[in-house]
């Protein structure tokens, strides 16, 4: 079957298969654990799949409970709306999420661990709760 | 695949010529002897595959360098070259096998190509420079052209070889479709891409029952996004072809009769759908094998450098099976465009080259235009224009980046497909007529009127005929007559005179526009109203009157009825036309799960660091030593944090981890206990002070009447929280006039209030009514609550609601009119018979949405 892979990864990345497509609810996410904190893996419309750190760059808000919309998700604490495919807090907020690769193979998804970076941004607007 | 040896039209001099070649005497003379202007020793050419590579690759050839070979064509199938793209008009009978074909065996002879139909090219043998033929026919080549093109995919699934099931990939594939089909019966289709609907909709039309498999959940995903493929496949699904999406294909099983073949085909869930004919079009493999055996370098197909060259200087390949820089081509365009490249190379040009293609695709099913091109899935950067005329079945959506058109999909009117494909293909930059190209040419560089850009004009320039509303069917001269006959100056008058824009009011702005362009100076446009968010211009009341008025009754009829501007709307709108859709369809319309905030999806609240807080349900505030020590075992048992009294007199277990939830519910389940859906917008607590039955003031059983409000109304979902509560007396000590309804118990009845709010804008209630009876306080919470249900926009608390619609409104409905309160009860009660379920037994007990608690996997 053809394969789709959504980022180019070095020859020497190890890819962690943790399961398939139809495991991840569309325009849902579903959880992966790792020693290095949770990522979330998502799953848009157009059965596109990206994994995002568990955790909003504003107050660590858990992305994986947010709602999927586009190719974008709003993080469930305070409506901060992120970028799957790179972590980028949408403007005027400002933040990253940590990014991890991931490679759809048929139905399978693997993602490469030890890359995520984790990084914070600062609050630009009053939070007003969900 | 079948090899068809069959009677061969071609010259039998010339065949005889070439096997005297094959024995070494050279055909070279025979074939300049039939060529008029026969010089000197031409080079052999000899292509392998008679498709429309190939073919178009000699076209180009003759054009630019006639006579310069000699050619030879292998086909192995036993037809002249035809346009292989036509297929599927010639299934559905719109076209003959004759109307396809595109150089007749005359055209061959004319241009002295020796054509060897039927006649598949077995080995290449590169030392000698010969291929050899399954005939044993052995033919010398100088330069050799493989375009073999490719095979349909056949997913190795048990029972994929039975007979009956076919590829659809050559004419001989369409003449077993159609021989099937004459039997009538039923046909499965294994893929749901261009191909795969292409053969459904023949197959249909020649009168056989057809169910489409789709392993993705939308049709075309590769060629459209998924508002235009739910769009086209309901558009099948009216034509009465069944299409299943996400469904993937486990086995195919064979009949229980004399002759093995197909009986049906079975899914991964188990479903099993029977068949006579199965048809896998679920994609095309490159067919590299001749290329492959002769050692040539290939990956996915064979690989040939930007001139279409081999690993082998002398041989050249186009077409499907080729593997240029690390992409396949199954498309025409590409074909031709590499065809091209090839025949200049061949004529002696060096300069042009192939640099890979941009590609756009047509479904040919009559009646159904679907036009895609481009890289059309978005993503960072870029931005979306999406148009939706839901009247008239139109779609469009352009994907820009940097000021350049990066992809479109276009359904339901491709005219200007050509238009946007230029855009695309030429890298143009379009931030002129960014706010108009969606409307096509002629409004965007001034067809109407040469004032480019400029939407004023192009309305202006419209003529009489056009129309304006497409709802209502009203053209542009009955709106102009109406405002210049009788004076119109508002948007409001036109509709109420017209009708244009009285329906979805999709067409408002072209409304405006028209009575700018008409009255000039002497129009001033509505004040704006807000619309809903940022993917729509409709406010949050045209939405709700739409899904009612016009029976829109899916998420996604919405979104295409109303002309959302994003394909699967924002975290904003989609909560709110769930609820709006709940709300007009109970019973009807299934909840978009995935469209919910996370506490009503996971049935608690999320806290500030990603743990949930669990409150179970205590009818009006009661509770006994049961449930208290069920609770305490609950906190011990998971070691939850924190336990606290809410103001709604209820308790709260904070801190509890998202996978212990439905554990925890189970044992509150067990001590009879119910979700409190505190985390919900819907019907929360009925705060309650303890009335007559215990107090030396209480009036009446404020207690009791509290737990029948909150039996009656719980599980309901609103438009935001809804708090009730019950005093005893007016002493109040349920703060009952802060409550979005609150019940006063006084000595001759009970006083209802409403609209009070308790939290960041404190408003004490109006007082509604009074009333004698709890029946009637119970009829009038019932119909209050619909009321606002009904009328309130999505995270719109009762006060603001109360206040915007002002309190004689309120009235009005409830207490000026029995009738309508009595029926506003009635769709209360009518809608709380299907959300009276407690959402934590079905997932403590039932593993629903078991998904949302559990880890997809734990790694490291």
């Amino acid at each position: 079957m053809d394969s789709i892979i959504m980022e180019n990864a070095a020859s020497e990345t190890v890819w962690t298969h943790v399961g398939t497509i139809d495991d991840i609810p569309l325009l849902g996410s579903r959880v992966v654990r790792t020693p290095d904190g949770d990522i979330a893996l998502f799953r848009t419309a157009a059965d596109e799949v990206f994994a995002l750190e568990d955790a909003c760059p504003h107050k660590r808000g858990p992305l994986s409970q947010g709602i999927v919309h586009g190719r974008r998700v709003t993080c469930p604490l305070h409506g901060w709306v992120i970028e799957l495919a790179t972590g980028e807090a949408v403007a005027p907020d400002e933040g990253r999420a940590g990014h991890v690769p991931v490679r759809v193979e048929g139905r399978s998804v693997a993602i490469a661990l030890g890359g995520v970076k984790l990084s914070r941004g600062g609050c630009r607007k009053a939070c007003g709760h969900v | 695949m079948d090899m068809h040896l069959s009677s061969n039209n071609g010259s039998a001099v010339k065949s005889d010529a070439i096997k005297s070649d094959a024995a070494g005497s050279g055909a070279v003379e025979v074939n300049e002897a039939a060529l008029p202007n026969g010089g000197p020793v031409k080079e052999r050419l000899v292509v392998v595959g008679n498709g429309m590579a190939g073919m178009k690759a000699v076209e180009e050839l003759l054009a630019k360098a006639p006579g310069r070979f000699d050619i030879t064509v292998f086909g192995a199938e036993p037809h002249p070259n035809y346009n292989r793209i036509m297929l599927s008009p010639v299934l559905a009978g719109e076209k003959t096998f004759d109307q396809i074909v595109l150089n007749s065996r005359e055209w061959y002879d004319a241009n002295g190509i020796t054509l060897l139909t039927g006649e598949a090219v077995e080995g290449i043998d590169r030392a000698a420079k010969t291929v050899v033929s399954q005939s044993g026919r052995v033919v010398p080549y100088d330069r050799l052209l493989i375009a073999t093109g490719s095979m349909p995919f056949i997913i190795p699934v048990p029972g994929s070889t039975l007979p009956g099931v076919i590829g659809f990939r050559d004419l001989a594939d369409v003449e077993a479709m159609l021989a099937a089909a004459a039997k009538g019966g039923r046909a499965v289709v294994i893929g749901g891409g261009l191909l795969g609907l292409e053969a459904a909709n023949g197959l249909r039309v020649k009168g056989m029952e057809v169910t489409v498999v789709h392993l993705m959940p939308t049709l075309m995903e590769r060629q459209l996004d998924p508002s235009a493929g739910m769009l086209l496949q309901r558009e099948l699904e009216r034509r009465g072809i069944e299409v299943l999406t996400g469904a993937d294909t486990a086995e195919i099983v064979g009949n229980n009769e004399g002759d093995v073949r197909v009986g049906a085909v079975r899914l991964k869930d188990g479903r099993e759908l029977p068949a006579d004919i199965v048809v896998m079009a679920v994609g095309i493999r490159p067919n590299m094998a001749l290329g492959k055996a002769a050692g040539l370098d290939c990956g996915r197909g064979i690989r040939v450098d930007d001139q279409m060259r081999t690993s082998d200087p002398s041989i050249y390949a186009v077409g499907e099976c080729v593997e240029h820089r690390g992409v396949t081509w199954g498309l025409v365009a590409p074909l031709f465009e590499m065809a091209k490249v090839l025949a200049d190379r061949l004529a002696g040009g060096e300069g042009s080259t192939y640099t890979g293609s941009v590609t756009s695709t047509k479904l040919k099913v009559t009646g159904v235009d679907v036009f895609s091109a481009g890289d059309f899935s978005g993503g960072a950067g870029t931005e979306d224009i999406v148009f939706r005329d839901a009247a008239r079945g139109v779609y469009k959506r352009l994907v820009l980046k940097d000021g350049k058109l990066l992809g479109a999909v276009l359904y339901g009117d491709t005219r200007d497909g050509a238009w946007y494909f230029s855009l695309l293909k030429d890298g143009a930059d379009v931030s002129a007529e960014r706010d108009t190209m969606i409307f096509g040419p002629y409004f965007s560089n001034g067809g109407f009127g040469g004032d480019a850009g400029n939407p004023d004009a192009a309305i202006a320039a419209l003529p009489d005929s056009a129309e304006i509303c497409g709802c209502n069917g009203v053209c542009k001269g009955a709106i102009v007559m109406a405002i210049t006959g009788k004076g119109l100056t508002s948007l409001d008058e036109v509709k109420a005179h017209t009708k244009a824009s009285a329906s979805c009011g999709g067409c408002a702005g072209t409304v405006e526009r028209l009575l700018a362009a008409t009255l000039g100076d002497g129009f001033t446009a509505a004040p704006k109203v807000k619309p809903m968010c940022k993917c729509t211009r409709h406010t949050h009341d045209e939405v709700r009157a739409a899904i009612v008025g016009r029976g829109l009754k899916t998420m996604a009829d919405v979104l295409q009825a109303m002309e959302w501007t994003t394909p699967d709307g924002c975290a904003s709108c989609r909560p709110a036309l769930n609820y709006y859709l709940l709300c007009a369809w109970p019973g009807e319309y299934r909840d978009d799960y995935q469209s919910r905030y996370i506490n009503e999806r996971a049935h608690a609240n999320i806290q500030k660091d990603g743990t949930y807080s669990v409150v179970p349900r205590m009818w009006g505030g009661l509770t006994n030593a049961a449930e208290l020590r069920a609770i305490a075992d609950v906190v011990d048992k998971f070691a939850i944090p924190t336990v606290k009294v809410t103001g709604g007199q209820r308790i709260d277990l904070f801190g509890v981890k998202k996978e212990d939830l439905p554990a925890v519910w189970a044992d509150l389940n067990a001590a009879g206990m119910v979700s409190g859906h505190a985390y919900a917008k819907g019907l929360r607590t009925v705060k309650t002070c303890v009335g007559s039955e215990w107090c030396r003031f209480g009036t009446q059983d404020s207690t009791g009447l509290g737990v029948k409000l909150e039996r009656m109304t719980w599980g309901s979902w609103t438009p935001h929280k809804v708090k009730l509560a019950v005093s005893g007396c007016p002493r109040n000590c349920a703060e009952a006039t802060i409550k979005d309804l609150g019940v006063v118990c006084i000595d001759s009845g009970y006083e209802l209030h409403v609209g009070g709010n308790g939290g960041l804008h404190v408003r004490a209630c109006d007082l509604l009514v009074r009333v004698a009876t709890e029946e009637e306080v119970l009829e009038y919470t019932g119909a209050f609550m619909q009321l606002y249900r009904e009328e309130a926009r999505y995270l719109e608390r009762t006060a603001p609601w109360v206040e915007r619609v002002g309190l004689d409104h309120v009235k009005a409905a409830l207490v000026e009119d029995p009738g309508r309160r009595r029926a506003l009860n009635a769709r209360f009660l009518f809608s709380q018979t299907f959300s009276q379920d407690d959402p934590w037994a079905e997932r403590a007990a039932k593993g629903v949405d078991r998904h949302e608690f559990n880890l997809l996997a734990e790694v490291g």
